[in-house]
Protein backbone atom coordinates (compact mmCIF):
# COMPACT_ATOMS: atom_id res chain seq x y z
CA UNK A 1 0.00 0.00 0.00
CA UNK A 2 2.91 2.43 -0.82
CA UNK A 3 0.82 4.57 -3.45
CA UNK A 4 -2.17 5.54 -2.10
CA UNK A 5 -4.36 6.85 -5.05
CA UNK A 6 -7.32 7.49 -2.90
CA UNK A 7 -7.20 8.16 0.76
CA UNK A 8 -10.12 8.37 2.77
CA UNK A 9 -9.04 10.15 6.02
CA UNK A 10 -11.25 10.30 8.95
CA UNK A 11 -14.23 11.21 7.79
CA UNK A 12 -17.97 11.15 9.35
CA UNK A 13 -21.43 11.72 8.01
CA UNK A 14 -23.98 13.54 10.81
CA UNK A 15 -27.18 14.27 10.29
CA UNK A 16 -29.42 16.41 12.71
CA UNK A 17 -31.65 13.83 14.25
CA UNK A 18 -34.79 14.27 16.13
CA UNK A 19 -34.94 16.94 19.11
CA UNK A 20 -31.97 18.60 17.77
CA UNK A 21 -29.54 14.72 18.76
CA UNK A 22 -27.44 14.07 15.25
CA UNK A 23 -27.28 10.45 14.13
CA UNK A 24 -23.56 9.55 13.19
CA UNK A 25 -23.92 7.24 10.32
CA UNK A 26 -20.07 6.32 10.63
CA UNK A 27 -17.52 8.41 11.66
CA UNK A 28 -13.56 8.08 11.60
CA UNK A 29 -13.72 6.08 8.73
CA UNK A 30 -10.21 5.73 6.76
CA UNK A 31 -9.78 3.71 3.77
CA UNK A 32 -7.12 3.77 0.96
CA UNK A 33 -6.83 2.07 -2.52
CA UNK A 34 -4.01 2.16 -5.27
CA UNK A 35 -4.18 2.95 -8.96
CA UNK A 36 -5.53 0.87 -10.90
CA UNK A 37 -7.22 -1.20 -8.01
CA UNK A 38 -10.77 -2.26 -7.95
CA UNK A 39 -12.45 -2.65 -4.77
CA UNK A 40 -16.15 -3.69 -3.95
CA UNK A 41 -18.09 -2.38 0.05
CA UNK A 42 -20.04 -4.68 1.19
CA UNK A 43 -22.20 -4.17 3.93
CA UNK A 44 -25.85 -4.32 4.89
CA UNK A 45 -28.29 -2.00 3.78
CA UNK A 46 -28.36 1.70 5.51
CA UNK A 47 -24.67 1.21 6.89
CA UNK A 48 -23.70 4.27 4.67
CA UNK A 49 -22.34 2.52 1.97
CA UNK A 50 -23.68 5.45 -0.87
CA UNK A 51 -22.98 8.10 1.73
CA UNK A 52 -19.02 6.93 1.29
CA UNK A 53 -19.46 6.78 -2.59
CA UNK A 54 -21.17 10.40 -2.88
CA UNK A 55 -18.61 11.38 -0.48
CA UNK A 56 -16.23 9.90 -3.22
CA UNK A 57 -17.47 11.61 -5.88
CA UNK A 58 -17.97 15.00 -4.65
CA UNK A 59 -21.51 14.96 -4.63
CA UNK A 60 -21.89 15.08 -0.83
CA UNK A 61 -19.28 16.45 1.55
CA UNK A 62 -18.01 14.92 4.44
CA UNK A 63 -19.07 16.24 8.07
CA UNK A 64 -15.51 16.12 9.49
CA UNK A 65 -12.26 14.28 7.27
CA UNK A 66 -11.05 14.44 4.08
CA UNK A 67 -10.73 12.38 0.31
CA UNK A 68 -7.61 12.72 -1.56
CA UNK A 69 -7.45 11.89 -4.41
CA UNK A 70 -4.07 11.93 -6.25
CA UNK A 71 -1.83 13.68 -3.69
CA UNK A 72 -4.75 16.26 -3.51
CA UNK A 73 -7.88 16.95 -1.40
CA UNK A 74 -11.16 17.13 -3.47
CA UNK A 75 -13.68 19.72 -3.17
CA UNK A 76 -16.52 18.99 -4.96
CA UNK A 77 -17.11 16.70 -8.37
CA UNK A 78 -14.86 16.11 -11.07
CA UNK A 79 -14.90 14.45 -14.20
CA UNK A 80 -11.76 12.77 -13.22
CA UNK A 81 -14.20 10.55 -10.83
CA UNK A 82 -16.88 9.38 -12.88
CA UNK A 83 -20.20 7.91 -11.63
CA UNK A 84 -22.00 5.27 -12.69
CA UNK A 85 -25.48 5.44 -10.74
CA UNK A 86 -27.57 2.52 -9.33
CA UNK A 87 -30.76 4.05 -11.70
CA UNK A 88 -29.06 4.71 -14.07
CA UNK A 89 -29.96 7.95 -14.08
CA UNK A 90 -30.00 8.50 -18.24
CA UNK A 91 -31.57 11.75 -19.28
CA UNK A 92 -34.55 10.31 -20.85
CA UNK A 93 -35.21 13.46 -23.15
CA UNK A 94 -31.90 12.16 -24.90
CA UNK A 95 -31.12 9.67 -27.22
CA UNK A 96 -28.25 7.45 -26.22
CA UNK A 97 -25.77 9.58 -28.92
CA UNK A 98 -27.15 12.40 -26.52
CA UNK A 99 -26.57 10.99 -23.38
CA UNK A 100 -23.42 9.86 -24.28
CA UNK A 101 -22.65 12.82 -26.22
CA UNK A 102 -23.16 15.22 -23.24
CA UNK A 103 -20.66 13.68 -20.99
CA UNK A 104 -17.92 14.15 -23.79
CA UNK A 105 -19.08 17.89 -24.62
CA UNK A 106 -18.96 18.47 -20.83
CA UNK A 107 -15.18 17.11 -20.52
CA UNK A 108 -13.93 18.94 -24.18
CA UNK A 109 -15.80 22.10 -24.82
CA UNK A 110 -14.55 22.92 -27.77
CA UNK A 111 -14.78 19.87 -29.49
CA UNK A 112 -17.09 20.58 -32.58
CA UNK A 113 -20.46 18.28 -32.89
CA UNK A 114 -18.73 15.49 -35.70
CA UNK A 115 -15.84 15.02 -32.71
CA UNK A 116 -17.70 14.84 -29.97
CA UNK A 117 -20.08 12.11 -31.70
CA UNK A 118 -16.99 10.19 -32.95
CA UNK A 119 -15.70 9.51 -29.70
CA UNK A 120 -19.33 9.36 -28.27
CA UNK A 121 -20.15 6.52 -30.50
CA UNK A 122 -16.26 4.66 -29.82
CA UNK A 123 -17.83 4.08 -26.36
CA UNK A 124 -21.33 3.11 -27.70
CA UNK A 125 -19.36 0.21 -29.55
CA UNK A 126 -17.36 -0.55 -26.86
CA UNK A 127 -20.69 -1.34 -24.48
CA UNK A 128 -22.00 -3.24 -27.59
CA UNK A 129 -25.05 -0.78 -27.97
CA UNK A 130 -23.79 0.03 -31.63
CA UNK A 131 -27.30 0.60 -33.67
CA UNK A 132 -29.08 1.60 -30.92
CA UNK A 133 -27.43 5.18 -31.24
CA UNK A 134 -30.53 6.66 -31.86
CA UNK A 135 -32.95 5.71 -29.17
CA UNK A 136 -34.17 7.08 -26.36
CA UNK A 137 -33.68 5.54 -22.81
CA UNK A 138 -37.60 4.67 -22.73
CA UNK A 139 -36.98 2.24 -25.56
CA UNK A 140 -33.85 0.36 -23.79
CA UNK A 141 -34.12 -2.39 -21.49
CA UNK A 142 -32.97 -2.15 -18.05
CA UNK A 143 -29.36 -4.19 -18.83
CA UNK A 144 -29.34 -1.56 -22.07
CA UNK A 145 -30.11 1.66 -20.19
CA UNK A 146 -26.98 0.55 -17.45
CA UNK A 147 -24.53 0.28 -20.45
CA UNK A 148 -25.26 3.80 -22.18
CA UNK A 149 -24.31 4.94 -18.23
CA UNK A 150 -21.25 2.46 -18.30
CA UNK A 151 -20.31 4.29 -21.67
CA UNK A 152 -21.42 7.72 -20.26
CA UNK A 153 -18.77 7.11 -17.52
CA UNK A 154 -15.87 5.53 -19.25
CA UNK A 155 -16.84 8.48 -22.19
CA UNK A 156 -14.55 10.79 -20.19
CA UNK A 157 -11.58 9.18 -19.38
CA UNK A 158 -11.92 9.03 -15.84
CA UNK A 159 -9.14 8.16 -13.24
CA UNK A 160 -11.76 6.56 -11.42
CA UNK A 161 -14.65 4.66 -11.66
CA UNK A 162 -17.78 5.08 -8.60
CA UNK A 163 -20.21 2.49 -8.82
CA UNK A 164 -23.54 2.14 -6.54
CA UNK A 165 -24.76 -1.10 -7.21
CA UNK A 166 -24.81 -1.12 -10.56
CA UNK A 167 -26.44 -4.03 -11.64
CA UNK A 168 -28.35 -4.66 -8.85
CA UNK A 169 -32.02 -3.95 -10.89
CA UNK A 170 -30.86 -6.58 -13.82
CA UNK A 171 -31.17 -10.05 -14.39
CA UNK A 172 -28.59 -12.74 -13.68
CA UNK A 173 -27.92 -13.04 -17.36
CA UNK A 174 -27.35 -9.65 -18.49
CA UNK A 175 -25.58 -8.91 -14.94
CA UNK A 176 -23.21 -11.61 -15.55
CA UNK A 177 -22.27 -10.09 -19.09
CA UNK A 178 -22.20 -6.25 -17.62
CA UNK A 179 -19.72 -7.61 -15.07
CA UNK A 180 -17.64 -9.19 -17.78
CA UNK A 181 -17.33 -6.22 -19.72
CA UNK A 182 -16.68 -4.02 -16.99
CA UNK A 183 -14.08 -5.55 -15.68
CA UNK A 184 -12.26 -6.46 -19.52
CA UNK A 185 -12.54 -2.53 -19.62
CA UNK A 186 -11.02 -1.75 -16.23
CA UNK A 187 -8.65 -4.01 -17.18
CA UNK A 188 -7.56 -2.92 -20.32
CA UNK A 189 -8.12 1.04 -19.20
CA UNK A 190 -6.06 0.66 -15.78
CA UNK A 191 -9.34 2.20 -14.35
CA UNK A 192 -9.39 2.49 -10.27
CA UNK A 193 -13.00 1.07 -9.66
CA UNK A 194 -14.77 1.68 -6.47
CA UNK A 195 -18.23 -0.19 -7.00
CA UNK A 196 -20.78 -1.12 -4.16
CA UNK A 197 -22.65 -4.08 -4.27
CA UNK A 198 -24.74 -6.64 -2.14
CA UNK A 199 -23.48 -9.87 -4.29
CA UNK A 200 -21.10 -11.93 -2.83
CA UNK A 201 -19.85 -13.63 -5.89
CA UNK A 202 -19.87 -10.34 -8.00
CA UNK A 203 -17.68 -8.89 -5.11
CA UNK A 204 -15.52 -11.66 -5.68
CA UNK A 205 -15.38 -12.07 -9.22
CA UNK A 206 -14.85 -8.23 -9.61
CA UNK A 207 -13.01 -6.70 -6.72
CA UNK A 208 -9.10 -7.29 -5.74
CA UNK A 209 -9.91 -5.79 -2.43
CA UNK A 210 -12.92 -6.20 -0.53
CA UNK A 211 -14.42 -3.58 2.13
CA UNK A 212 -16.53 -5.09 5.02
CA UNK A 213 -18.83 -2.70 6.54
CA UNK A 214 -20.69 -3.26 10.05
CA UNK A 215 -24.17 -2.59 10.41
CA UNK A 216 -25.37 1.40 11.23
CA UNK A 217 -25.77 3.51 13.13
CA UNK A 218 -22.35 3.94 13.55
CA UNK A 219 -20.77 1.80 10.61
CA UNK A 220 -17.14 0.79 10.68
CA UNK A 221 -15.06 -0.08 8.34
CA UNK A 222 -14.11 -3.88 9.80
CA UNK A 223 -11.79 -5.63 7.16
CA UNK A 224 -10.10 -5.51 4.22
CA UNK A 225 -10.23 -8.70 2.47
CA UNK A 226 -7.82 -9.45 -0.23
CA UNK A 227 -8.62 -11.79 -3.01
CA UNK A 228 -6.47 -14.39 -3.27
CA UNK A 229 -8.15 -15.25 -6.65
CA UNK A 230 -5.62 -15.00 -10.03
CA UNK A 231 -5.88 -11.52 -11.81
CA UNK A 232 -6.83 -13.87 -15.16
CA UNK A 233 -10.25 -15.60 -13.32
CA UNK A 234 -13.27 -16.24 -15.45
CA UNK A 235 -16.51 -16.03 -14.32
CA UNK A 236 -17.72 -19.36 -14.83
CA UNK A 237 -15.02 -21.26 -12.95
CA UNK A 238 -14.99 -18.96 -10.43
CA UNK A 239 -15.98 -21.51 -8.00
CA UNK A 240 -13.55 -24.19 -8.76
CA UNK A 241 -11.08 -21.89 -7.31
CA UNK A 242 -9.68 -23.93 -4.32
CA UNK A 243 -9.74 -20.86 -2.02
CA UNK A 244 -13.18 -19.26 -3.47
CA UNK A 245 -15.41 -21.39 -0.65
CA UNK A 246 -13.20 -20.02 2.01
CA UNK A 247 -13.44 -16.35 0.69
CA UNK A 248 -17.07 -17.04 0.22
CA UNK A 249 -17.67 -18.36 3.33
CA UNK A 250 -15.68 -15.51 5.23
CA UNK A 251 -17.92 -12.93 3.39
CA UNK A 252 -21.10 -14.59 3.74
CA UNK A 253 -19.93 -15.30 7.77
CA UNK A 254 -19.55 -11.96 8.23
CA UNK A 255 -22.75 -10.61 6.56
CA UNK A 256 -24.73 -12.95 8.43
CA UNK A 257 -23.27 -12.64 12.08
CA UNK A 258 -20.32 -10.70 12.43
CA UNK A 259 -21.82 -7.24 10.73
CA UNK A 260 -23.83 -7.14 13.78
CA UNK A 261 -21.86 -8.15 17.01
CA UNK A 262 -18.52 -6.94 15.56
CA UNK A 263 -18.46 -3.36 17.36
CA UNK A 264 -18.86 -5.10 20.69
CA UNK A 265 -16.68 -8.25 19.91
CA UNK A 266 -13.49 -6.00 18.66
CA UNK A 267 -13.31 -3.03 21.15
CA UNK A 268 -9.92 -2.66 20.47
CA UNK A 269 -10.52 -2.09 16.47
CA UNK A 270 -8.30 0.83 15.22
CA UNK A 271 -10.01 2.38 12.06
CA UNK A 272 -6.90 3.82 10.72
CA UNK A 273 -5.27 0.59 10.82
CA UNK A 274 -7.95 -1.90 9.58
CA UNK A 275 -7.12 -5.74 9.68
CA UNK A 276 -5.51 -7.38 6.17
CA UNK A 277 -7.33 -10.42 5.76
CA UNK A 278 -5.53 -12.77 3.30
CA UNK A 279 -7.95 -16.28 2.75
CA UNK A 280 -4.67 -18.74 2.74
CA UNK A 281 -2.08 -17.42 3.75
CA UNK A 282 -1.32 -18.77 7.42
CA UNK A 283 -0.40 -16.34 9.36
CA UNK A 284 -1.27 -13.15 7.51
CA UNK A 285 -4.55 -14.15 7.87
CA UNK A 286 -5.61 -11.83 11.03
CA UNK A 287 -9.79 -12.08 10.60
CA UNK A 288 -11.15 -13.54 14.18
CA UNK A 289 -13.44 -16.50 14.33
CA UNK A 290 -12.92 -17.81 10.59
CA UNK A 291 -10.28 -20.46 12.11
CA UNK A 292 -12.02 -23.37 11.06
CA UNK A 293 -13.00 -22.24 7.36
CA UNK A 294 -9.61 -21.52 7.05
CA UNK A 295 -8.46 -25.01 7.82
CA UNK A 296 -10.48 -26.40 6.08
CA UNK A 297 -10.23 -24.76 2.84
CA UNK A 298 -6.90 -24.10 2.97
CA UNK A 299 -5.03 -25.43 -0.60
CA UNK A 300 -2.79 -27.93 1.30
CA UNK A 301 -5.37 -29.91 2.43
CA UNK A 302 -7.09 -29.70 -0.71
CA UNK A 303 -4.90 -31.31 -3.10
CA UNK A 304 -8.01 -32.52 -5.21
CA UNK A 305 -8.28 -28.94 -6.26
CA UNK A 306 -6.14 -27.14 -8.15
CA UNK A 307 -5.95 -23.53 -8.61
CA UNK B 1 -58.52 -1.39 -35.66
CA UNK B 2 -59.98 -1.16 -32.96
CA UNK B 3 -59.10 2.49 -31.87
CA UNK B 4 -60.10 3.96 -35.34
CA UNK B 5 -63.31 2.31 -35.58
CA UNK B 6 -64.06 3.60 -31.96
CA UNK B 7 -63.51 7.10 -33.51
CA UNK B 8 -65.41 6.57 -36.64
CA UNK B 9 -68.51 5.54 -34.14
CA UNK B 10 -68.07 8.56 -32.00
CA UNK B 11 -67.84 10.99 -34.81
CA UNK B 12 -71.17 9.52 -35.77
CA UNK B 13 -72.96 9.72 -32.18
CA UNK B 14 -71.01 13.34 -32.15
CA UNK B 15 -73.21 14.24 -35.32
CA UNK B 16 -75.59 12.57 -34.09
CA UNK B 17 -75.96 14.78 -30.83
CA UNK B 18 -75.56 17.94 -32.79
CA UNK B 19 -78.42 17.09 -35.38
CA UNK B 20 -80.13 16.32 -32.31
CA UNK B 21 -79.32 20.14 -30.35
CA UNK B 22 -79.96 21.92 -33.56
CA UNK B 23 -83.76 20.04 -34.24
CA UNK B 24 -84.69 20.95 -30.68
CA UNK B 25 -83.54 24.08 -30.99
CA UNK B 26 -85.06 24.59 -34.34
CA UNK B 27 -88.39 23.25 -32.92
CA UNK B 28 -88.18 25.58 -29.85
CA UNK B 29 -88.07 28.49 -31.86
CA UNK B 30 -89.93 28.30 -34.32
CA UNK B 31 -93.18 30.62 -35.67
CA UNK B 32 -96.18 29.26 -34.24
CA UNK B 33 -98.27 31.37 -36.89
CA UNK B 34 -100.21 34.63 -36.93
CA UNK B 35 -101.52 35.36 -33.44
CA UNK B 36 -105.27 37.07 -33.57
CA UNK B 37 -107.11 39.63 -31.95
CA UNK B 38 -104.45 42.63 -31.57
CA UNK B 39 -104.34 46.04 -32.80
CA UNK B 40 -102.51 46.84 -35.59
CA UNK B 41 -100.03 50.02 -34.07
CA UNK B 42 -99.50 46.96 -30.95
CA UNK B 43 -98.20 44.43 -33.28
CA UNK B 44 -96.20 47.31 -35.08
CA UNK B 45 -94.65 47.86 -31.74
CA UNK B 46 -93.97 44.44 -30.96
CA UNK B 47 -92.79 43.42 -34.48
CA UNK B 48 -92.43 39.51 -35.23
CA UNK B 49 -92.39 38.24 -31.50
CA UNK B 50 -95.96 38.79 -30.85
CA UNK B 51 -97.30 38.95 -34.20
CA UNK B 52 -96.38 35.69 -35.54
CA UNK B 53 -96.02 33.97 -32.32
CA UNK B 54 -92.17 34.36 -33.16
CA UNK B 55 -89.62 33.05 -30.12
CA UNK B 56 -87.54 35.82 -29.06
CA UNK B 57 -84.51 33.74 -29.35
CA UNK B 58 -83.18 33.27 -32.46
CA UNK B 59 -83.53 29.88 -34.06
CA UNK B 60 -80.83 28.00 -35.70
CA UNK B 61 -81.62 29.08 -39.13
CA UNK B 62 -81.13 32.26 -38.26
CA UNK B 63 -77.67 32.12 -36.84
CA UNK B 64 -76.58 30.38 -39.49
CA UNK B 65 -77.34 33.07 -42.10
CA UNK B 66 -75.88 35.49 -39.53
CA UNK B 67 -73.23 34.00 -39.33
CA UNK B 68 -72.54 33.29 -43.15
CA UNK B 69 -72.94 37.10 -43.46
CA UNK B 70 -69.82 37.76 -40.92
CA UNK B 71 -67.29 35.23 -42.02
CA UNK B 72 -68.11 36.44 -45.73
CA UNK B 73 -66.81 40.67 -44.45
CA UNK B 74 -64.95 39.57 -41.38
CA UNK B 75 -63.20 42.73 -41.49
CA UNK B 76 -65.09 45.17 -42.38
CA UNK B 77 -64.91 48.45 -40.22
CA UNK B 78 -67.94 50.94 -40.28
CA UNK B 79 -66.71 52.96 -37.43
CA UNK B 80 -66.51 52.50 -33.37
CA UNK B 81 -69.84 50.47 -33.20
CA UNK B 82 -69.76 48.48 -36.20
CA UNK B 83 -66.90 46.43 -37.59
CA UNK B 84 -66.24 42.52 -38.35
CA UNK B 85 -66.08 39.74 -36.12
CA UNK B 86 -62.81 38.82 -37.59
CA UNK B 87 -61.16 42.60 -36.47
CA UNK B 88 -62.97 42.49 -32.77
CA UNK B 89 -61.66 38.71 -32.38
CA UNK B 90 -58.34 40.17 -33.54
CA UNK B 91 -58.09 42.61 -30.99
CA UNK B 92 -59.16 40.03 -28.39
CA UNK B 93 -56.60 37.90 -29.70
CA UNK B 94 -53.69 40.61 -29.83
CA UNK B 95 -54.42 42.38 -26.25
CA UNK B 96 -54.62 38.37 -24.47
CA UNK B 97 -51.23 37.84 -26.59
CA UNK B 98 -49.43 40.70 -25.70
CA UNK B 99 -50.55 39.99 -22.25
CA UNK B 100 -49.33 36.31 -22.00
CA UNK B 101 -46.59 36.41 -23.62
CA UNK B 102 -45.08 39.31 -20.94
CA UNK B 103 -46.77 36.88 -18.36
CA UNK B 104 -44.39 34.30 -20.18
CA UNK B 105 -41.17 36.72 -20.12
CA UNK B 106 -41.80 37.69 -16.63
CA UNK B 107 -43.07 34.18 -15.15
CA UNK B 108 -40.87 31.71 -16.73
CA UNK B 109 -36.89 33.15 -15.44
CA UNK B 110 -38.72 34.29 -12.55
CA UNK B 111 -40.19 30.53 -11.75
CA UNK B 112 -36.57 29.08 -12.42
CA UNK B 113 -34.81 31.31 -9.65
CA UNK B 114 -37.45 30.90 -7.38
CA UNK B 115 -37.57 27.49 -7.87
CA UNK B 116 -33.35 26.67 -7.70
CA UNK B 117 -33.04 28.91 -4.90
CA UNK B 118 -34.98 27.70 -1.72
CA UNK B 119 -34.03 31.14 0.01
CA UNK B 120 -36.32 32.95 -2.37
CA UNK B 121 -39.13 30.15 -2.72
CA UNK B 122 -39.64 30.72 1.04
CA UNK B 123 -39.28 34.51 0.76
CA UNK B 124 -41.94 35.23 -1.98
CA UNK B 125 -44.48 32.02 -0.97
CA UNK B 126 -46.75 34.26 1.39
CA UNK B 127 -46.87 37.39 -1.36
CA UNK B 128 -47.28 34.74 -4.34
CA UNK B 129 -50.24 33.11 -1.88
CA UNK B 130 -52.03 36.00 -1.21
CA UNK B 131 -51.33 37.43 -4.76
CA UNK B 132 -52.17 34.41 -6.77
CA UNK B 133 -56.36 34.13 -5.27
CA UNK B 134 -57.17 37.66 -6.29
CA UNK B 135 -59.72 37.95 -9.17
CA UNK B 136 -57.77 39.55 -12.35
CA UNK B 137 -61.03 42.38 -12.67
CA UNK B 138 -60.27 43.48 -9.31
CA UNK B 139 -57.40 44.84 -10.55
CA UNK B 140 -58.85 46.88 -13.30
CA UNK B 141 -59.71 49.69 -11.14
CA UNK B 142 -55.84 49.77 -10.23
CA UNK B 143 -55.05 49.89 -13.63
CA UNK B 144 -57.05 51.94 -14.86
CA UNK B 145 -56.47 54.40 -12.40
CA UNK B 146 -52.66 54.49 -12.86
CA UNK B 147 -51.96 53.24 -16.67
CA UNK B 148 -54.90 55.45 -17.82
CA UNK B 149 -55.36 53.73 -21.09
CA UNK B 150 -58.25 51.35 -21.01
CA UNK B 151 -56.49 48.73 -24.00
CA UNK B 152 -53.53 48.80 -22.07
CA UNK B 153 -55.55 48.07 -18.85
CA UNK B 154 -56.68 45.45 -20.45
CA UNK B 155 -53.05 43.63 -21.41
CA UNK B 156 -52.30 44.42 -17.82
CA UNK B 157 -55.17 42.28 -16.21
CA UNK B 158 -54.45 39.19 -18.99
CA UNK B 159 -50.31 39.64 -17.46
CA UNK B 160 -51.86 39.57 -13.85
CA UNK B 161 -54.16 36.53 -14.38
CA UNK B 162 -51.86 34.73 -16.73
CA UNK B 163 -48.42 35.18 -14.49
CA UNK B 164 -49.39 32.72 -11.33
CA UNK B 165 -50.52 29.13 -12.68
CA UNK B 166 -47.01 29.53 -15.04
CA UNK B 167 -45.03 30.80 -12.31
CA UNK B 168 -46.24 28.29 -9.92
CA UNK B 169 -45.59 25.90 -12.68
CA UNK B 170 -42.25 26.68 -13.04
CA UNK B 171 -41.42 26.69 -9.74
CA UNK B 172 -42.57 23.62 -9.10
CA UNK B 173 -41.11 21.77 -12.58
CA UNK B 174 -37.96 23.46 -11.51
CA UNK B 175 -37.71 22.28 -7.70
CA UNK B 176 -38.75 18.56 -8.46
CA UNK B 177 -36.02 18.09 -10.94
CA UNK B 178 -34.69 14.38 -10.51
CA UNK B 179 -31.76 14.45 -8.01
CA UNK B 180 -30.11 11.78 -10.13
CA UNK B 181 -30.38 14.27 -13.14
CA UNK B 182 -29.02 17.34 -11.12
CA UNK B 183 -26.04 14.80 -9.59
CA UNK B 184 -25.11 13.68 -13.74
CA UNK B 185 -24.31 17.32 -14.38
CA UNK B 186 -22.78 17.70 -11.59
CA UNK B 187 -20.30 15.15 -12.24
CA UNK B 188 -19.74 16.23 -15.62
CA UNK B 189 -18.44 19.72 -13.88
CA UNK B 190 -21.78 21.68 -15.96
CA UNK B 191 -21.55 25.19 -14.93
CA UNK B 192 -24.91 26.91 -13.46
CA UNK B 193 -26.13 28.28 -16.61
CA UNK B 194 -25.48 25.08 -18.79
CA UNK B 195 -26.63 23.00 -16.20
CA UNK B 196 -30.02 25.08 -16.11
CA UNK B 197 -30.33 25.33 -19.87
CA UNK B 198 -29.14 20.97 -20.26
CA UNK B 199 -30.77 19.69 -17.79
CA UNK B 200 -33.83 21.90 -15.78
CA UNK B 201 -35.34 22.94 -18.47
CA UNK B 202 -35.88 20.16 -20.33
CA UNK B 203 -36.90 18.12 -17.46
CA UNK B 204 -39.37 21.05 -16.03
CA UNK B 205 -40.79 21.70 -19.34
CA UNK B 206 -43.56 19.08 -19.21
CA UNK B 207 -44.68 20.98 -16.30
CA UNK B 208 -44.12 24.46 -16.92
CA UNK B 209 -46.24 23.83 -20.40
CA UNK B 210 -49.02 22.53 -18.14
CA UNK B 211 -48.79 25.97 -16.77
CA UNK B 212 -48.64 27.60 -19.83
CA UNK B 213 -51.66 25.72 -21.10
CA UNK B 214 -53.79 26.67 -17.92
CA UNK B 215 -52.52 30.53 -18.02
CA UNK B 216 -53.65 30.46 -21.86
CA UNK B 217 -57.32 29.12 -20.95
CA UNK B 218 -57.72 31.75 -18.36
CA UNK B 219 -56.59 34.64 -20.12
CA UNK B 220 -58.84 33.96 -22.94
CA UNK B 221 -61.93 33.57 -20.13
CA UNK B 222 -60.73 36.69 -18.39
CA UNK B 223 -60.11 38.77 -21.86
CA UNK B 224 -64.18 38.44 -22.37
CA UNK B 225 -65.08 40.49 -19.17
CA UNK B 226 -62.38 42.87 -19.02
CA UNK B 227 -62.91 43.81 -22.81
CA UNK B 228 -67.02 44.10 -21.43
CA UNK B 229 -65.84 46.32 -18.80
CA UNK B 230 -62.95 48.68 -20.67
CA UNK B 231 -65.11 48.43 -23.99
CA UNK B 232 -64.00 50.02 -27.32
CA UNK B 233 -63.04 46.82 -29.12
CA UNK B 234 -62.64 43.22 -29.01
CA UNK B 235 -65.00 40.48 -28.84
CA UNK B 236 -66.25 41.08 -24.96
CA UNK B 237 -67.15 44.37 -26.01
CA UNK B 238 -68.62 43.22 -28.97
CA UNK B 239 -71.02 40.91 -27.01
CA UNK B 240 -71.99 43.37 -25.18
CA UNK B 241 -72.66 45.75 -27.57
CA UNK B 242 -74.76 43.62 -29.53
CA UNK B 243 -76.75 42.81 -25.47
CA UNK B 244 -77.60 46.55 -25.99
CA UNK B 245 -78.73 46.26 -29.82
CA UNK B 246 -80.81 43.42 -28.48
CA UNK B 247 -79.44 41.54 -31.20
CA UNK B 248 -79.47 37.80 -29.23
CA UNK B 249 -78.22 36.50 -32.52
CA UNK B 250 -75.13 38.08 -32.70
CA UNK B 251 -74.26 37.48 -28.98
CA UNK B 252 -75.01 33.97 -30.22
CA UNK B 253 -72.34 34.11 -32.68
CA UNK B 254 -70.15 35.47 -30.73
CA UNK B 255 -70.14 32.88 -28.28
CA UNK B 256 -69.96 29.98 -30.42
CA UNK B 257 -67.05 31.97 -31.56
CA UNK B 258 -65.13 32.39 -28.77
CA UNK B 259 -65.42 28.81 -27.83
CA UNK B 260 -63.62 27.97 -30.92
CA UNK B 261 -60.97 29.71 -30.15
CA UNK B 262 -60.51 29.24 -27.00
CA UNK B 263 -60.13 25.44 -28.43
CA UNK B 264 -57.77 26.73 -30.80
CA UNK B 265 -55.61 27.94 -28.32
CA UNK B 266 -55.79 25.49 -26.28
CA UNK B 267 -55.07 22.72 -28.56
CA UNK B 268 -51.68 25.13 -29.88
CA UNK B 269 -50.68 24.49 -26.17
CA UNK B 270 -51.66 21.15 -26.07
CA UNK B 271 -49.25 20.41 -28.98
CA UNK B 272 -46.28 21.99 -27.64
CA UNK B 273 -46.72 20.58 -24.48
CA UNK B 274 -46.36 17.21 -26.55
CA UNK B 275 -43.42 18.12 -28.02
CA UNK B 276 -41.34 18.60 -24.84
CA UNK B 277 -43.09 15.48 -22.87
CA UNK B 278 -40.70 13.20 -23.11
CA UNK B 279 -41.46 9.16 -22.33
CA UNK B 280 -39.96 7.90 -18.76
N1 LIG C 1 -30.69 13.21 4.20
C1 LIG C 1 -30.59 12.32 5.19
N2 LIG C 1 -31.02 12.64 6.41
C2 LIG C 1 -30.93 11.76 7.44
N3 LIG C 1 -30.43 10.52 7.31
C3 LIG C 1 -29.99 10.14 6.11
C4 LIG C 1 -30.06 11.01 4.98
N4 LIG C 1 -29.56 10.35 3.91
C5 LIG C 1 -29.20 9.13 4.36
N5 LIG C 1 -29.47 8.99 5.67
C6 LIG C 1 -29.19 7.81 6.48
O1 LIG C 1 -27.88 7.43 6.26
C7 LIG C 1 -27.75 6.03 6.36
C8 LIG C 1 -26.88 5.53 5.25
O2 LIG C 1 -27.52 5.73 4.00
P1 LIG C 1 -26.91 5.14 2.67
O3 LIG C 1 -27.79 5.54 1.57
O4 LIG C 1 -25.49 5.55 2.58
O5 LIG C 1 -27.03 3.58 2.93
P2 LIG C 1 -26.51 2.39 2.03
O6 LIG C 1 -25.47 1.68 2.80
O7 LIG C 1 -26.16 2.88 0.69
O8 LIG C 1 -27.79 1.48 1.97
P3 LIG C 1 -28.35 0.61 0.75
O9 LIG C 1 -27.54 -0.62 0.71
O10 LIG C 1 -29.75 0.32 1.15
O11 LIG C 1 -28.25 1.46 -0.48
C9 LIG C 1 -29.16 5.46 6.35
O12 LIG C 1 -29.43 4.92 7.60
C10 LIG C 1 -30.04 6.65 6.08
O13 LIG C 1 -31.19 6.55 6.87
MG1 LIG D 1 -27.08 2.73 -1.26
Amino acid sequence: MTDKFISIEGIAKRYPGASGATTTIFENLWLSMARGEFACVIGHSGCGKTTVLNILAGLDAPSEGAVIVDGQAISGTSLDRAVIFQSHALLPWRTVLGNVGYAVSSKWRSWDRAKVRAHAQTFIDLVGLTGSEHKRPSELSGGMKQRVGIARALSITPKMMLMDEPFSALDALTRGTLQDEVRRICLETGQTAFMITHDVDEAIYLADKIFLMTNGPGAVLAEVVENPLPRDRGRIDLHRHPLYYALRNHIIDFLVTRSKTFTTETPHHDPRDVPLVQIGKPGLTLAAGSDELRQTWMPETNPGLSA
Amino acid sequence: MTSSSLRLRAGLVSIVLLAAFLGIWHLATRSTGATTTMSPEYAKLMGLTATQGKSAMPGPVDVGAKLWEHVRRPFYDNGPNDKGLGIQLGYSIARVGTGYLLAVLVAIPLGFLIGMSPLLSKALDPFIQVLKPISPLAWMPLALYTIKDSSISAIFVIFICSIWPMLLNTVFGVASVRKEWINVARTLEVGTVRRAFTVILPAAAPTILTGMRISIGIAWLVIVAAEMLVGGTGIGYFVWNEWNNLSITNVIIAILLIGVVGMLLDQILARFTRMVTFPE
